[in-house]
């Protein structure tokens, strides 16, 4: 395992979200715009290279029968930490989030890389598996963010990019609860096909 | 009267038109993960009803008596996630002692609640939305019995679904999120609902 596997591997080969299915509230639930998608994705990052950084520091002075509620306090400074900092800088996108944002703490992506790298790596190889993972659950959150809006609403980022005779009566469906939940499966189905197929080459 | 229309009003909002999982997306993770079989499914509903009562009682109580009162509002989060992680760690000991049945059925499911984001949720939604404790603790139940209600309807149609033909790519979790869309199709049916 090079330094380099340790960074990409989060982004398509041990995705956080379409092959390990975790963290998939916000997934689900900030992905009706990419703006949205890509400020939580960014939000978990850090909070991810914060985790995986201070607890691969500390991880020779946890107790190990204690180890998971140290990680939670760690987690939850970085995050209280990315919630202060947004709401101060960027007001409306924190309102958008509304909610999500405290819910990083629960985010079983950061509680599993803290469980399952840093607590066993050294650091700068904790650090980019921490960068790589929040990049590939960024990626995730854009790709469902891009189908959506883009359905949803006819705009990608705000700026138009479907006619006009589309925008006026979108696919209503893909922004609301529904539409996030069958993008994600047709999605993982996709990625399935295409694990089979390349399997099968080799 | 007045009183049960309030509580009756709370209860439909809660389970049916602001359903924890398929409108507000809190706890997927379980949603997902518990419901291949019909009893795990119950076991773990029960368990989740009875930790977010609980929970929303404990953050009401913390977050008026304690935080706003010394003005520690900013660690919101970081009291919240260690009341829950404490309560379930508590929970489990106190029902491992008294009740050794109910732990056999329930007791694999605790440990998982702590991050189950429904309960930080309930505990975080209950202040923001300004109840009181009677009401925070309705919530709190009523929002657990909402997530038991999709959970274990999820898990019956997926028992089905195993003799179903589901074409191979979209065996497993995939087919469960269609699954869940259409749940979450039917629901949308009530989002109209204001009472």
């Amino acid at each position: 395992m090079t330094l380099l596997q340790d960074f990409t591997k989060g982004f398509i080969k041990e995705n956080p979200v379409f092959i390990m299915a975790l963290g998939l509230c916000p997934v689900l639930a900030v992905t009706t715009s990419v703006e949205n998608a890509i400020g939580m994705g960014l939000a978990a990052t850090f909070v991810l290279v914060g985790s995986n950084f201070m607890i691969s520091l500390i991880k020779k002075l946890i107790p190990a029968k204690v180890r998971i509620p140290c990680y939670i306090v760690v987690i939850a400074s970085f995050v209280t930490v990315v919630d202060m900092s947004m709401n101060a800088f960027l007001p409306d996108l924190h309102k958008n989030l509304g909610l999500f944002i405290p819910l990083i703490v629960v985010n079983c992506v950061i509680l599993g890389r803290a469980e399952a790298f840093a607590n066993r790596n050294n650091l700068i190889r904790s650090i980019l598996d921490g960068f790589g993972m929040g990049l590939g659950f960024t990626l995730a959150l854009v790709v469902l963010g891009v189908i959506r809006e883009l359905l949803g609403v006819g705009t990608l980022l705000g700026y138009n990019i479907l006619p006009l005779g589309f925008r006026e009566s979108p696919m209503l469906v893909a922004i609301l609860a529904p539409g996030a939940f069958i993008t994600m499966g047709l999605l993982m189905g996709l990625l399935n096909m295409r694990r089979k197929t390349t399997q099968g080459a080799e | 009267m007045q009183f049960m229309g309030s509580v009756f009003a709370l209860a439909i909002t809660a389970i049916f038109v602001q359903n924890f999982v398929l409108s507000r997306f809190l706890g997927l993770c379980p949603y997902i993960g518990v419901s291949k079989k019909l009893d795990s499914a119950i076991g773990m509903g029960m368990a989740v009803v009875f930790v977010m009562t609980l929970a929303s009682a404990i953050s009401w109580l913390i977050q008026t008596y304690l935080l706003n009162r010394f003005g520690l509002g900013y660690l919101q989060t970081i009291a919240f996630i260690l009341t829950i992680a404490a309560l379930v760690q508590f929970v489990e000991m106190v029902i491992q002692k008294t009740a050794p049945a109910l732990y056999k059925s329930l007791g694999v499911y605790l440990p998982l609640i702590t991050t189950n984001c429904a309960v930080l949720g309930v505990s975080i939604l209950n202040i923001s939305e300004g109840f009181n404790f009677l009401g925070a603790v309705l919530n709190g139940l009523f929002a657990g019995l909402g997530f038991t209600l999709v959970l274990v309807a999820m898990a019956g149609i997926r028992e089905r679904l195993e003799q179903a033909e589901v074409p191979q790519a979209m065996k497993g979790m995939p087919i469960a999120f269609i699954v869940a869309g259409c749940m979450a199709l039917a629901f949308l049916g009530f989002s109209g609902f204001k009472i």
